[in-house]
């Protein structure tokens, strides 16, 4: 093209190449930064939440110090704010929720690698995960209208003739059966929570590599062998991260929680009774709530955001570190 | 287990392993049984939230629903405004998400993905992912609504964004990050700018992907409530205003199941069984792109 | 019919007059008492009917609407407790009255029919403190001859949110209960001794349905749509009085309105042979210096509608609609408080 032209072209040519270069290296430039800005909101997002909560919660810190977080009270009336109670029911019903849900992921992610015939992986990996997809609204629901009453009629009443006399762990299961409570909360998170496990326990198994599981089927391992010895091993880091992504979830989980624990801020041994978490303490007083009340609310926010940050960091490390052993392998 | 291969050479150690190869079928046949009663437990509740939903909900599906705004105690009526109102917060919620979702998604793709501040994007968006929703409802309540004074259905929406941005984020650089790296030669040999390239060559390769994640994250933001009860507030009437209070379905669902007027809790139901069947399809729409994309590919 | 028309051509005038910005009907958010819910909801349903104009009014509870009012992201609050004048004073808030209505104990236990369970004041702060904890107990017994009560364990349940019912309630229970008032006190929550929080008289009401051997306590309304057992309580009289309009009523009369600052009265344990001991009035709350003076006048122009349309929807619904006189002082105090 350039041959054919007069020379007297050429060197506008050129410069018509050089400017859209040029232009082209603006819009690039342009391009790069609107992108690299979202990212960077990303990260900025993620600070903002934790300092402004924290700020929020500045009058409560300087109020009640480090005592916040070790103090029963929960005393709008008169103004005492501790965290303990909360804090506590947050743990307690989020491990109830790790106790059942952990061995039914386990035996789900089995089912869905090593059991099931080929046909029927697809079709049951999928209604798991539809688990998920189910809004925790209606996991509340369903728990007060359906399990509520199930839970108060058959099951506490049970755990209470039971298991309350006993020693150690008998003070857990006493108290009067109305199906509220830590436990139902519990076990209905541990259903919210399970194909998030499962699925996570699912993909890792499906990274074993085949030659390991065949050396040891060669061996004459039974299916359980291969699972429990080779397989679990070989994913161990990564289960255990599944294991923790469930359990942050779990103690985030706010409307169905609020449903079923009763709401009540009052420290009770009994997994029975009523109680409350951080996040349904949050959903059902920060509306009304003024001063340090209020203040004292985002502090317990700030502190549900730090832990579910350091179990779900925890998580994607242990995750993490099985995709890295991939690539190195 | 080892001791079991070994051969043996007298009965009495056959003996013994007999007994030893009963214990291990025994075990095995057990944690079978066990995998099994363990999807089925997972399967049973599934169908059971889903058969609640649906049988107390069909009792409020009728053109009212779709065509009247919420009651009055002991009215009749249906979730007009609630429907349109959740459908307007999503959209916005959607859209903002999107741009910056896809936006911060390309540069941990193209641009930072191996750099330290990659990295560290990349890690606390996954965390993002799962961060408690009420949370980020706080932020935005904090941030906004205690700033302007005013409830507003577009700080419901915002909030909902934030929800938004990590899941597409996270489809986005998976997706761009699975485009082959000769298709980005190919084109900037051409002498074609990089942000062309990414628009027209890198997007269209992850299309189908990314859509995906915009749908999830759609089919999350729906249900979504907790976020909106201190941002988007309520509304008994239609209202158009973004800048004022809007009802949503998820909102009025938890005003109206705690609600002692059986005419409200039956409207409860019917929005429960609306939300999930648009959450579900949703859900399967995603999964179909995905699938349908990858068996092309193969 | 002709007031509305009237109140119609107002609305119109009005919106001429402050021009495009609110050449739609007006459209208003307030939120507050759940106590009033049933009957604001109505009256806002036929108010919108007979204007146009919309009253949003979201029942969160008195604490919140309280909260809501003082942060300004609501056009009026509302509350079951009144702020004391200094409290109003501090905010830059008035004050008036809305309703009348009552606060009853619901429970739900076997056998027992509505308005047939008897109890005294001192008898329910006991059984709120967790020191009667069975039906049989005796105490029950004595004051409800012949009505045989099951060995059954009793469960509270008492409001999560900050409530205005909570308010009232507790409130009597200090009047009648030394030993409440220096253990739990007053207030829209208190720190409970026993029991299980539901979030508002919604809340409470679905957890007394729900919960065999319970005790509640709920705006009346909540009690009578539910079908719920409600009590019999004794009132200053020593009369053991039903819930209902007309016991409301000789309570409310008692009141001495005409030398209540700001409307500050509370009307509990009301004397009288007919009074129900848990009368209890709500109250908005709006700016005296409105920023936006148009929404505050739209808030008033409902409530004047409100008190010469609705007193029948508030009957319907067991409310007591305000007394003409009370209305009149109220129309006086918005004249010399609210600057519109």
């Amino acid at each position: 093209m350039a041959a054919s032209s007069p020379a007297a072209a050429l060197p506008a040519a050129v410069i018509d190449a050089s400017r859209r270069a040029e232009r082209d290296a603006r819009a690039d430039k342009l391009f790069r930064g609107l992108l690299a800005a979202a990212g960077i909101f990303v990260l900025v997002t993620l600070i903002g939440i934790a300092l402004s909560m924290l700020w929020g919660g500045r009058e409560a810190l300087a109020q009640f110090g480090i005592g916040f977080f070790f103090s029963a009270e929960w005393d709008p009336v008169n103004q005492k704010f501790g965290a303990l109670i909360p804090i506590y029911g947050t743990l307690v019903s989020a491990l109830i929720a790790m106790l059942i849900a952990v061995p039914v992921s386990f035996g789900i992610a089995l089912f869905l690698t090593e059991i099931a015939p080929n046909w029927l992986r697809g079709p049951v990996a999928s209604a798991i995960e539809l688990l998920a997809g189910i809004p925790s609204i209606i996991y509340g629901m369903w728990g007060l209208f359906v399990f509520v009453p199930l839970v108060g009629e058959h099951v506490a009443p049970w755990l209470n003739d039971h298991l309350g006399s006993w020693p150690l762990i008998g003070p857990l299961f006493t108290g009067p059966p109305l199906g509220i409570g830590m436990l139902t909360a519990g076990f209905v998170l541990a259903i919210m929570v399970i194909p998030f496990i499962s699925s996570v326990m699912r993909e890792v198994f499906l990274t074993v590599p085949t030659r390991l599981k065949e050396s040891a089927y060669a061996l004459g391992s039974t299916k359980w062998e291969v699972v429990w010895d080779i397989v679990l091993p070989y994913t161990r880091t990564a289960v255990v991260g599944g294991v923790f992504l469930g359990f942050g979830r779990a103690l985030g989980e706010t409307m169905a929680v609020a449903y079923l624990v009763g709401n009540s801020v009052k420290f009770t041994p009994s997994l029975l009774e009523p109680s409350t978490t951080i996040a349904a303490l949050i959903a059902n007083d920060f509306n009304e709530s003024t001063g340090l009340h209020r203040s004292s609310l985002l502090l317990l926010g700030f502190v549900l955001f730090v832990v579910t940050f350091i179990v779900l960091a925890a998580a994607r490390l242990m995750l993490l570190r099985l995709s890295r052993k991939e690539g190195n392998a | 287990m080892n001791s079991a291969v070994i051969p043996a050479p007298d009965a009495g150690k056959a003996a013994v392993e007999r007994r030893l190869y009963f214990r291990r079928t025994v075990v095995n046949r057990l944690a079978l049984v066990l995998g099994c009663a363990a999807a089925l437990f997972g399967l049973v509740f599934l169908f059971w939230i889903l058969w609640t939903t649906l049988s107390y909900g069909l009792k409020g599906v009728n053109l009212d629903l779709f065509t009247k705004m919420t009651p009055a105690p002991m009215s009749a009526g249906g979730l007009l405004n609630a429907f349109f109102g959740s459908a307007v917060i999503c959209l916005i919620a959607i859209v903002i998400g999107s741009l910056l979702g896809v936006a911060a998604g390309t540069w941990l793709a193209e641009y930072a993905g191996n750099k330290r501040i990659g990295t560290v994007t990349r890690f606390i968006n996954d965390i993002l992912i799962s961060a408690p929703s009420i949370v980020i409802g706080l932020f935005v309540a904090i941030v906004i609504v205690m700033q302007f004074k005013q409830y507003s259905a577009l700080a419901g929406a915002i909030a909902l964004a934030l929800l938004v941005i990590p899941v597409v984020v996270r489809t986005t650089d998976e997706m761009l990050r699975l485009v082959p790296g000769q298709m980005r030669e190919a084109a900037l040999s051409l002498g074609v700018p990089q942000w062309k390239v990414t628009m027209q060559v890198l997007y269209r390769a992850a299309l189908p992907g990314i859509v995906t994640g915009i749908l999830l994250a759609l089919a999350r933001i729906t249900g979504e409530t907790a976020p909106l009860l201190f941002t988007a507030f309520g509304n008994q009437y239609w209202s158009t205003d973004l800048l004022k209070p809007m009802a949503s379905v998820p909102v009025v669902m938890y005003q109206f199941v705690g609600s002692p007027y059986e005419s409200w809790q039956t409207l409860a139901w019917a929005g429960a069984l609306v939300l999930t069947v648009f959450v579900l399809l949703l859900s399967l729409l995603a999964r179909a792109i995905l699938l349908r994309n990858k068996t092309s590919h193969d | 019919m002709l007031t509305s028309i009237k109140t119609r051509f107002v609305a119109v005038g009005l919106a001429t007059v402050l021009g495009a910005a609110s050449a739609q009907a007006a459209d208003i958010t307030g939120a507050g008492a759940t106590f009033i819910y049933p009957i604001l909801s109505k009256w806002s349903d036929s108010y919108n009917n007979a204007t146009g104009n919309k009253i949003n009014y979201q029942s969160i509870g008195s604490g919140g609407g309280i909260t809501q009012i003082k942060a300004g992201t609501v056009s009026f609050g509302s509350s079951d407790k009144p702020l004391t004048p200094q409290e109003l004073d501090e905010a830059g808030l008035a004050q008036f009255p809305s309703v009348i209505g009552g606060v009853v104990p619901v429970v739900n236990v076997e056998g027992v029919e509505a308005g047939k369970l008897k109890f005294t004041g001192p008898l329910l702060a006991d059984i709120y403190q967790g020191k009667i904890k069975k039906w049989n107990d005796p105490a029950i017994a004595q004051v409800n001859p012949g009505v045989t009560l099951a060995d059954a364990n009793i469960t509270v349940v008492h409001r999560s949110d900050g409530s205005g019912t909570t308010f009232n309630f507790t409130n009597y229970l200090s009047k009648v209960s030394p030993e409440w008032k220096s253990k739990a006190g007053e207030g829209t929550t208190v720190s409970w001794p026993v029991g299980v929080g539901g979030k508002g008289n919604e809340g409470v009401a679905a957890y007394v349905k729900q919960i065999k051997g319970s005790i509640g306590y709920v705006e009346l309304a909540y009690a009578l749509q539910n079908k719920m057992t409600y009590t019999a309580l004794q009132n200053s009289a020593g009369q053991f009085v039903l819930p209902s309009l007309a016991s409301f009523q000789a309570a409310a009369a008692s009141a001495d309105w005409k030398n209540a600052k700001d409307f500050h009265l509370v009307i509990t344990n009301a004397p009288g042979e007919n009074s129900w001991p848990i009368t209890a009035t709500n109250f908005i709350l709006v700016y005296k210096q409105p920023k936006d003076s148009a929404a505050a006048k739209s808030v008033l122009d409902f409530f004047k509608w409100a008190y010469e349309n609705g007193a029948k929807q508030a009957e319907e619904l067991d409310y007591v609609p305000l007394p003409k006189s009370l209305v009149e002082q109220i129309e006086a105090y918005w004249q010399a408080e609210v600057k519109l």
